[in-house]
């Protein structure tokens, strides 16, 4: 363990950096370079930290670590308390890891305003990490909700022609769902008078109250997520976003919404959790089976990634309500392999979209040609989405089902089904752009990837196949927060359903 | 025996002091010196604050039990006198762009704001109404100051005459209130209050009308409908000021009034307070989507936050009062903020209100579009920024009290409300820019926005000081 406080460190760290970019001035060429530069190193330092952090982290331990405390809101016992714990490592990882690669994929991509776009990127990562790592529920709202400013202001200012519509769609449809949770939690606060996140944990809360604060966060962490119906934000906002901004976006926005789950939803409202499976399971198989349908029919690269990314969400929903070890942890596998595979096919769509700025399937076509190298990365990473066997894609939607099929088979099978139309529509995407006819010639005078773009992309590749081959490395180390998870869980369900029967049993011996 | 002890009154009889002997020197030296009297003005003000601070917050009543010195009234005062002097220090340049450079406005901006310290202090319906007349008198006056304008003129009139008809009503509802109980002290008000059997019809109906009088005060819905035209109309370092300091006053009147004299009507005033907060935001928010100039859609956004300050009045405990000062306290440093903003947007001589004017001003005067698009993500409560821990407090404080429909509600309509304060944002960052503002900013400005700009980034990092603070403040409404 280490004594200093790494985790605060981590997460300000990208706020003091931008603070540094905000003071440089001179020259508009010379900022821009430099303002680049900060923060790249400042990110990358972040991540540094974010490893470090990893290789100390115990695995073994279900508990949470590099744990600090200290007061914030006081007059109200609201406190400053962050930890990590098996669930939220990775994604922490994930979201320092992403963030060097959003500020690369930008590098000559963002144009104007370079400096305000590589502020925003630097604030989001603070609000990102921190948002894995808070443990008071406060805290965690005011991360999470803090996401929307800058990614706001990243779709609006570097964003498509519909910028401005999507931008506005985003945030509003997000703030809608989380100022619910927010009375939500003012409601959770007011029943235990702690808003502190391993205490409530432990707290019980009355039935017929889980209830209303399940839909309450749900609709918070649904709209995140997003499931189907509330998903429609995603197509627009992933669609007019520039690269980077969809990278983080797919990468590492949507996870909060499961992680929310998993914080949330299953340890504190547990019977609320039971109750409302099945629903959550109907919302998610529709959402699989439905948005596959339209991604396959979709023109727009960008939109048929966004609505795979729904389908691959509703896998990750439905593992998490099986309140199975296999399922829990194929979702938590899922979200870290769709924020690396999602977030790298963003940047394979941008790759095509910087030298023809379209995204139009059409206008692409047999670029394997004069692409060879691109379309390498651009297949592996595709059949990490479909689910290949051997990459990071194929565990988690192993797990999620393995974990599905004890709970409800129906289920299990129409989620697979899921897995072929996934098959279908990637395959298609990946023939009509790579393969095809060759008769658009400006496609096929594109030059093959940079030195850049190889950095950025094959790191990705590399950990998509290395998760695929040895996912032990994240089951380890998960495990065992999963299981105290699970454990807890039924221990609360159990104790639920006793003091149900002891009250039947009561007014039954009170009607005799 | 009389009571002859006036030091609690100390601030509000050094402001006096001051106020009329700038009046002579005004008078004596004329407009010109309109630049130094409200520079004295400023420094009058910070040194009753200092002397306020001074004169010790606890609770005394004084002067026959007419005026009360307590920490709330101390908090609340210190609080206007810093809205005070952050609305005199944006308008000094302003008046002299529009040409109103007239001695009296920094006096009237005295005088109203001693009728307001007043108001904060008054156990008395009698100095209640004095303190409320003295501040509304100046204001009729200040909010047609712009006399060569039909605009102002016509604000000032239309305030003149609902603000007239409003305190006919509180002071029918006062009068009510003293037939049944037969006093016009709220300690003996109280006591007789809480010890009646059955509630004679005749207090309620009292309470009914004061509560409208106040109402008009704040603004709350439905009795805004001066708000947006008098905001517009006014001159804009007049709307600062309303916008700024008069609601503080009054929702601090109304919450001494409905706290002390009348907690054991509560059952009554909640649903009044009840409805008034669930309008004004629903007004607030919706009202405001189709506004195009920027000082209309303040007007309605300042609608919908009284509203939301009166949800911590509706809960009726200790936790929510505190909530409500410091709702008020964030918001009063929210609105210098945006008004500094407001009085920078001059082209050419002329100062322009429509919020197309803004339009990509984050390419020619990038310093102030942050500072503006902060303000707006605070004004709609998203954190970090300041304007979130308002409203988190105020919805904590209906949340444990209960109020859960009324919570979700108000944090539905913060979303509706978001939107303008987006449309702002994206005006100044995502449209094409229009022509540049005037510049250089004046220093005062400069000053007070980046107080504001300050307060509202750093809060979240130390926000138990002013918590403890403002909660300390309105607990001895609940002392006794």
């Amino acid at each position: 363990m280490v004594d200093f406080p790494l985790l605060s460190l981590m997460t300000f760290l990208p706020v003091a950096g931008a603070l540094i970019i905000l003071m440089i001035r001179g020259d508009e060429e010379i900022v821009k370079q430099n303002s680049k530069h900060m923060a790249l190193y400042t990110s990358l330092f972040t991540l540094a930290f974010a490893l470090f952090m990893y290789t100390r982290f115990d695995g073994s331990s279900a508990e949470f670590q590099f744990v600090e405390q200290g007061g914030w809101l006081k007059p109200l016992g609201i406190n400053y308390h962050v930890g990590v714990d098996g669930i939220s490592v990775f994604f922490v990882l994930l979201s320092a890891f992403l963030t060097p690669v959003c500020i690369l994929s930008a590098w000559d991509a963002v144009k104007v305003r370079v400096k305000e776009f590589m502020v925003a990127f630097l604030l989001l990562e603070s609000f990102m990490i921190g948002t894995f790592i808070a443990l008071d529920a406060v805290l965690f709202y005011v991360f999470f909700e803090g996401v929307l400013i800058p990614m706001f202001l990243i779709i609006g200012v570097w964003g498509g022609p519909r910028r401005v519509y999507s931008a506005y769609k985003f945030f509003l449809y997000t703030l809608l769902g989380s100022v619910l949770m927010l009375v939500g939690l003012l409601a959770l606060y007011a029943h235990t008078g702690t808003t502190d996140i391993p205490t409530l944990m432990e707290s019980s809360v009355a039935p017929h109250l889980q209830y209303w604060l399940w839909l309450a966060f749900f609709a918070s962490f649904a709209v995140k997520m997003p499931m189907w119906p509330v998903h429609t934000w995603l197509p627009d906002a992933h669609v007019e976003a520039p690269t980077a901004g969809s990278v983080i976006l797919a990468g590492v926005l949507l996870k909060m919404g499961g992680y929310g789950f998993l914080r949330f939803s299953l340890p504190m409202l547990p019977e609320a959790s039971a109750y409302f499976a099945d629903f959550v399971f109907a919302l998610s198989v529709i959402a699989i089976v439905y948005t596959s349908l339209i991604a396959l029919v979709q023109e727009d690269m960008k939109k048929l990634i966004a609505y795979s990314s729904v389908a691959h969400m509703g896998f990750v929903t439905i593992g998490i309500f099986t309140a199975t070890t296999q399922g829990i942890e194929g979702s938590i596998f899922q979200m870290l392999s769709h924020g690396l595979i999602s977030g790298a096919l963003f940047l394979c769509v941008g790759v095509v979209y910087d030298r023809m700025h379209t995204r139009e399937i059409e206008r692409y076509g047999g670029i394997v040609k004069n692409m060879p190298k691109y379309a390498t990365v651009f297949m592996i990473l595709m059949l990490g989405s479909v689910g290949l066997p051997g990459t990071s894609g194929f565990v988690g939607e192993f797990l999620v089902l393995l974990g599905v099929f004890q709970v409800n088979t129906l289920v299990a099978a129409l989620a697979a089904t899921g897995v072929i139309l996934g098959a279908a529509y990637m395959l298609i995407l990946y023939r009509r752009v790579v393969f095809g006819p060759r008769v658009n010639d400006d496609a096929l005078s594109m030059p093959d990837l940079s030195q850049r773009e190889l950095g950025l992309l094959v790191p990705i590749v590399l950990l998509v196949l290395w998760l695929g081959v040895f996912p032990g490395v994240v089951t380890e180390k998960i495990g065992p927060s999963v299981d105290k998870l699970i454990t807890e869980y039924n221990a609360k369900l159990n104790a639920a359903a006793i003091v149900e029967t002891s009250e039947a049993g009561d007014v039954q011996g009170a009607g005799e | 025996m009389i009571d002859f002890n006036l030091i609690p009154v100390l601030p509000e009889i050094f402001l006096s002091l001051i106020g009329m002997g700038l009046l002579i020197v005004g008078a004596s030296q004329g407009n010109v010196s309109t630049r130094v009297i409200c520079w004295s003005a400023t420094c009058g003000l910070v040194l009753s604050a200092l002397i306020l601070l001074s004169v010790g917050w606890e609770t005394r009543s004084v002067l026959g039990g007419m005026f009360v010195m307590d920490k709330f009234a101390g908090f609340m005062k210190l609080m206007i006198i810093i809205g005070l002097v952050a609305s005199l220090a944006l308008s000094v340049r302003y008046l002299l762009q529009e040409g109103m450079e007239r001695f009296e406005f920094p006096i009237l901006v005295l005088f109203a704001g001693i009728g307001m310290m007043i108001m904060v202090s008054s156990n008395n319906f009698l100095a209640l109404y004095m303190g409320l007349e003295l501040q509304s008198l100046s204001l009729y006056v200040l909010a047609a100051f712009h006399r060569n304008s039909m605009r102002s003129s016509e604000a000032g009139i239309k305030y003149f005459l609902l603000g007239a008809l409003s305190s006919g009503m509180l002071l029918f509802g006062i009068s009510l209130v003293y037939g049944f109980t037969g006093s016009v002290d709220f300690e003996v008000v109280g006591t007789t209050l809480s010890d009646l059997d059955g509630m004679p019809i005749g207090v309620t109906f009292g309470l009914v009308f004061i509560l409208a009088g106040l109402a008009f005060k704040v603004s709350a819905v439905p009795f805004h409908m001066w708000t947006p035209d008098v905001y517009e109309g006014a001159p804009t370092a007049v709307t600062a000021l309303f916008a700024i300091v008069p609601k503080i006053a009054a929702m601090g009147l109304l919450m001494r009034l409905l706290f002390e004299p009348f907690m054991a009507l509560s059952e009554q005033w909640v649903q009044i307070i009840y409805f008034l907060a669930l309008m004004s935001m629903f007004l607030g928010a919706f009202a405001g989507i189709a506004q195009d100039n920027i000082k209309r859609l303040l007007a309605y956004s300042s609608i919908g936050n009284m509203g939301y300050a009166l949800i911590g009045v509706v809960a009726g405990s200790a936790v929510g009062a505190g909530a409500v000062v410091l709702y008020l306290f964030i918001y009063m440093i929210m609105s210098a903020g945006v008004f500094a903003v407001v009085m920078c947007m001059r082209r050419r001589g002329m100062a322009v209100y429509k919020i197309s004017d803004l339009a990509g001003l984050s390419r020619h005067a990038p310093g102030l579009a942050y500072a503006m698009a902060i303000l707006m993500f605070s004004m709609s409560g998203i954190p970090p920024a300041a304007g979130f821990f308002g409203k988190l407090v105020v919805f904590n404080a209906a949340v444990a009290e209960g109020y859960y429909i009324l919570a979700t509600l108000g944090v539905l309509t913060s979303v509706v409300a978001a939107y303008y304060y987006l449309r702002v944002i994206k005006v100044m960052f995502f449209d094409e820019p229009a022509d540049v503002f005037d510049g250089p900013i004046p220093f005062a400005r400069r000053v007070v926005l980046f107080i504001c700009i300050l307060f509202v980034l750093g809060f979240v990092i130390k926000p138990s000081v002013f918590i403890a603070s403002s909660f300390n403040a309105a607990s001895v409404l609940f002392a006794g």
